[in-house]
């Protein structure tokens, strides 16, 4: 199905593909075919999807892993594809990710792993104390914020990651399966943080297989399937 | 209910000076990148100190036996015309007013007799074989020959003959060119197996970190600033290879300097006189504090290069 695209928004595709490096001498298979949509500035979205249908690939083009082969993929105006590569950290720096494997760094506690975006950023380490120890206390881990990560639970890291991705209130948030990990009062916090800074103006895209979570919290949804958006609810 | 922030073991976390996000202190650790700048320090120092060692020859030859000759002057006493001058006056007024010489001076007859003791004996004066008159020249710095001296001094006083040191002088100083230049080539060689080894060293750290760095990267860290991270501790690795092998260095240099003494100085006890360190001579006083400040550049400059390069495959 054919999806109108707008000029602007936080996020515009239009007709991107994505195809990842073959083999030399090889082509490899589009991954992504013909996506089309936009997600218009402090909007929330569901991206839904079965396994295999190219969920966490296009989170790689929206936060900036990969760049689309063909198409233009637009974030927050500015276009991937022609954007030089010195340009792309401080948008990086503008997007906060949620991994499905939390993606920490082990040899740092709890505290530097969710201090590093603002380390990045050049906040003052004086600045910075305040916001990252309300951030882990209001994820529960206010007694663990020497912790590394092999020292915490499952749940415990992806709170961790969670409260990195949101340490510098990102304009974007994008989080793939944030919930995998947690129990159902804390995927309910972890909905609310979400909401919370949604209405503080992040736009938020949320990948996830949860359909009791998104029937908890209804918003617009993107629908992909083997590599192409199917539907938009 | 949260505890204060931060306590003791707290404030060691929270410190943003020398932050190692990347985990390079344990990924490029041990001794053997310090090792390897080391040795190749030494070998640094070594080739150096041939390049002085030769420049500094090359240099005693030129000002030393290069720069005096020897002219005999059959019959001196003999007068020369009408006037009462001798050939060894007129040789001697001759080879004062040739722009190159600083000196000429006639050697005394004990001088002479001393030069012909190995050959003659005790006797030598006593015999009846008419010897010739021997004046020592002595040239400035800048001439090494004067090509038609041999002419004119036979013109003004027939038969007497000078005996250059051009022809060995020339190869002993295309020897030295050749030590130097063989020296500057082990230089330069030891300057790319360093490159060589700080960027595979370099490189094995990429890999060990590969995942950290991805992170870093994903978060909005830039090139330069992942690159800095792996230069600033390469450097620190590099300076300490080279400060040990300076020292190392140090103690050879100057034992080979010391045994080198009587040859660059005019006497031969000198190098008893002076200590061993004291005979480094003053151009490796200067380079080898610079060893450990070479090594940091070139594994500043190596690290920069090849981390900036492998980010490339980053988008």
């Amino acid at each position: 199905m054919a999806l109108k695209v707008a000029d602007s928004g936080a996020l515009v595709c239009d007709n991107v593909g994505l195809t990842y490096d073959a083999p030399i001498g090889q082509t490899g298979a589009e991954v992504l075919q013909d996506i089309s949509f936009t997600v218009s500035e402090g909007s929330f979205r569901w991206l839904l999807g079965p396994s295999g249908a190219g969920k966490s690939s296009l989170l790689k083009l929206m936060y900036l892993a990969v760049r689309p082969t063909r198409g233009r993929l637009s974030i927050m105006g500015q276009d991937i594809g022609a954007a030089p590569r010195h340009a792309l950290p401080l948008l990086r720096r503008r997007i906060g990710v949620v991994f499905q494997d939390f993606r920490l760094l082990s040899h740092l506690s709890a505290f530097d792993n969710v201090a590093l975006p603002l380390r990045l950023a050049g906040r003052p380490e004086g600045q910075l104390r305040a916001d990252v120890t309300e951030l882990l206390r209001w994820v529960g881990l206010a007694r663990k914020v020497n912790q590394r990560p092999h020292e915490l639970s499952g749940g415990e890291q992806q709170r961790v990651a969670i409260a990195r991705a949101v340490v510098g209130r990102p304009a974007l948030l994008l989080a793939d399966e944030p919930t995998g990990n947690l129990d159902d009062a804390q995927a309910e916090r972890l909905m609310q943080l979400l909401q919370e800074l949604n209405r503080l103006g992040t736009t938020v895209l949320v990948a996830t297989h949860n359909a009791a979570l998104v029937a908890r919290h209804p918003a617009p949804a993107l629908m992909l399937d083997e590599g192409r958006l199917r539907e938009r609810s | 209910m949260l505890r204060p922030f931060p306590r003791r073991r707290d404030a060691a976390l929270l410190r943003p000076a020398g932050f190692d996000e990347l985990g390079l202190r344990r990924a490029l650790v041990g001794w053997m990148l310090p090792f390897l700048v080391a040795a190749m320090a030494v070998l640094a120092a070594l080739a150096a100190g041939g390049v002085v060692a030769a420049s500094t020859l090359a240099q005693q030859w030129r000002i030393g036996p290069g720069a005096v000759l020897t002219v005999q002057i059959p019959r001196p006493l003999e007068a020369t015309g009408s006037t009462a001058e001798t050939r060894m006056d007129k040789a001697l007024a001759l080879l004062r007013a040739t722009p190159g010489v600083a000196q000429a001076r006639a050697l005394s007859d004990e001088e002479l007799a001393d030069l012909l003791r190995p050959w003659l004996g005790e006797d030598s004066a006593r015999m009846a074989v008419p010897l010739p008159g021997v004046v020592e020249l002595r040239l400035t710095d800048g001439a090494q020959t004067l090509p038609d001296l041999g002419q004119r001094l036979t013109a003004a006083v027939p038969g007497s003959v000078v005996e250059s040191h051009g022809p060995w002088l020339h190869r002993l100083s295309t020897l030295a060119r050749s030590l130097q230049a063989c020296a500057l080539a082990a230089l330069a060689l030891v300057t790319g197996i360093a490159v060589v080894v700080v960027g595979v060293a370099t490189r094995m750290g990429l890999a060990a970190r590969r995942e950290a760095i991805e992170i870093v990267h994903g978060l909005g860290a830039t090139d330069a600033y992942i690159a800095g991270k792996f230069a600033a501790r390469i450097t620190w690795m590099a300076v300490v290879g080279g400060l040990i092998g300076a020292m190392l260095a140090l103690p050879v240099l100057a034992g080979l300097a010391w045994l080198a003494t009587p040859f660059m100085s005019s006497g031969a006890d000198f190098a008893a006189e002076i200590g061993v360190l004291a005979a480094l001579p003053q151009a490796l006083w200067g380079l080898l504090p610079g060893l450990p400040l070479t090594a940091g550049v070139i594994g500043w400059l190596t690290a920069q290069a090849t981390v900036r390069r492998w980010l490339r495959q980053l988008p």
